[in-house]
């Protein structure tokens, strides 16, 4: 089956038992929201840094789809396509 | 007088700062060997410390500014940690709310093993009964007809102190802001207990609720005497909160955050004054704590061993008491300086320093070492 392929930054590969890369098979088009709810359901404590239990992206999570950042495009309803690369990337903040 | 651990004991000091844990032994309070950071880059607003059932575990509140908040727990001081998969503490789907950050973490008597308490932001009462695994909401503080007036002090909206009877079903609480409420049915229904405690900065100064009361502690040995360190004032109840009253007098100012009682002894509490809401810093840049023995009818200033300046405050869990005997009096302050008292407060010697801001400090005699 074709498959959607997540990077994860080094700090979250441990809790992806240390893989850089998370591929998740997909038949067709599927939403970011779908994709990370396939990602939480093998690596719980992952999906949870990335988004809270209201389902929300946190707030210095930042996901790129192709390049473009998912707050502007259609948010975790933004469709991905077998074949296209997503990127978990933490903002800049902090002090 | 220096009391020391005996042979299979040992006391443990958690610092929780901005920037992550660092967790100390000792044998005497005096001499402290250090591990952390642990979470780095997470700050630690809550620790727990639970000695019952013959072990030692430590739970703490996590909250990374990119990856959210959550608990953990180590039974073997820090060497590892665990967290569930799902969360120990998560809001139910229906609330429609979200954990930003854990407040408190208080583990329950020792004749209620494996019950700990939690308070957190959003203002929210939590129990655990698996020792501090998995939580669940309380719903009769949650869907309390209040909330929507319950607001956000500086620091947020949290409930930030959790007080309960050792040998029966009151549960007092205190948020900011919101003020104290009491449970008599071990947390089922919650009525606002703030009668005599000023909110000067609301229209009506004396409202039934909507107090920012920064701290409260049970007297060790009077049932139904507590004390309150308030957004300006300093108050006792004598009647389990029915009424409060006033016992700032003698104090240098009646702000701050910190409220500590003695873990055996009837009168005695611990505050750490802070000039006014609009200058939060220890009158004249001084540092001291100031003790009571009488419940608050006078105050002893205390500073040996601290320094001549200081412009840093101190946040409402950076301090702490441990069970020994002497007791132990511990607080650490934004500026990044743990200092230890040996003898409630006589005497403080700084035990760290230039560590980030502290946050929360809880000390225990633990096991082992």
């Amino acid at each position: 089956m074709p498959e959607i392929t997540l990077l994860l930054p080094s700090v979250l590969q441990p809790l992806a038992g240390g893989q850089p890369v998370l591929t998740v098979p997909a038949a067709g088009p599927v939403s970011v929201a779908t994709l990370l709810d396939a990602v939480a359901s093998d690596y719980a404590v992952l999906g949870r840094r990335l988004r809270d239990e209201t389902g929300a992206l946190r707030r210095f999570v930042n996901i790129y789809v192709d390049g473009d950042e998912v707050r502007r495009l259609q948010g975790l309803d933004t469709e991905v396509v077998p074949g296209q690369e997503v990127l978990v990337i933490q903002s800049v903040a902090g002090g | 007088m220096v009391r020391m651990a005996t042979a299979a004991e040992s006391f443990l000091l958690a610092i929780g700062t901005k920037k992550g844990l660092w967790l100390a032994t000792s044998p005497d309070r005096r001499e402290w060997s250090f591990t952390g950071p642990h979470f780095l880059m997470a700050e630690i607003p809550s620790i727990g410390i639970d000695t019952r059932e013959g072990r030692t575990r430590i739970l703490v509140g996590v909250r990374s500014p990119h990856w959210g908040p959550t608990v953990a727990h180590s039974d073997d001081l820090g060497a590892t940690w665990s967290e569930p998969e799902h969360g120990a503490i998560t809001f139910p789907e229906d609330t429609g709310a979200a954990l930003d950050r854990v407040w408190q973490i208080h583990p329950d008597a020792a004749s209620r093993p494996g019950v700990v308490w939690a308070g957190a932001e959003p203002i929210s009462v939590w129990k655990s009964t698996d020792g501090g695994e998995h939580f669940e909401l309380n719903r009769g503080l949650w869907d309390h007809p209040h909330r929507n007036e319950w607001g956000a002090g500086y620091g947020g909206a949290a409930a930030h102190s959790i007080v309960v009877d050792p040998a029966g079903e009151t549960v007092h609480v205190a948020m900011s802001t919101g003020g104290v409420y009491r449970s008599l049915d071990g947390g089922t229904s919650w009525e606002a207990r703030n009668k005599g405690i000023s909110a000067y900065f609301m229209p009506d100064p004396n409202p039934e609720f909507g107090q920012c009361v920064h701290k409260i502690a049970a007297d060790a040995a009077v049932a139904g005497r507590l004390y309150a360190q308030n957004h300006h004032g300093v108050y006792r109840t004598d009647d389990n909160a029915d009424s409060w009253n006033s016992i700032a007098e003698g104090l240098p100012a009646d702000f701050g955050f910190v409220m500590l009682t003695h873990p055996r002894r009837d009168g005695t509490a611990w505050v750490v004054p802070l000039k006014a809401d609009g200058e939060r810093i220890p009158p004249d840049g001084k540092l001291a704590v100031h003790r009571t023995d009488d419940a608050g009818n006078s105050w002893t200033r205390l500073s040996a061993g601290l320094p001549e300046h200081e412009y840093n405050s101190v946040l409402r869990d950076a301090a702490s008491v441990d069970t020994a005997e002497p007791a132990g009096v511990y607080f650490g302050t934004r500026g990044g300086t743990v200092y230890a008292s040996a003898d409630e407060g006589e005497t403080f010697r700084e035990v760290a320093s230039h560590l980030p801001d502290v946050l929360c400090v809880r000390a225990a005699v633990v096991a082992g070492a």
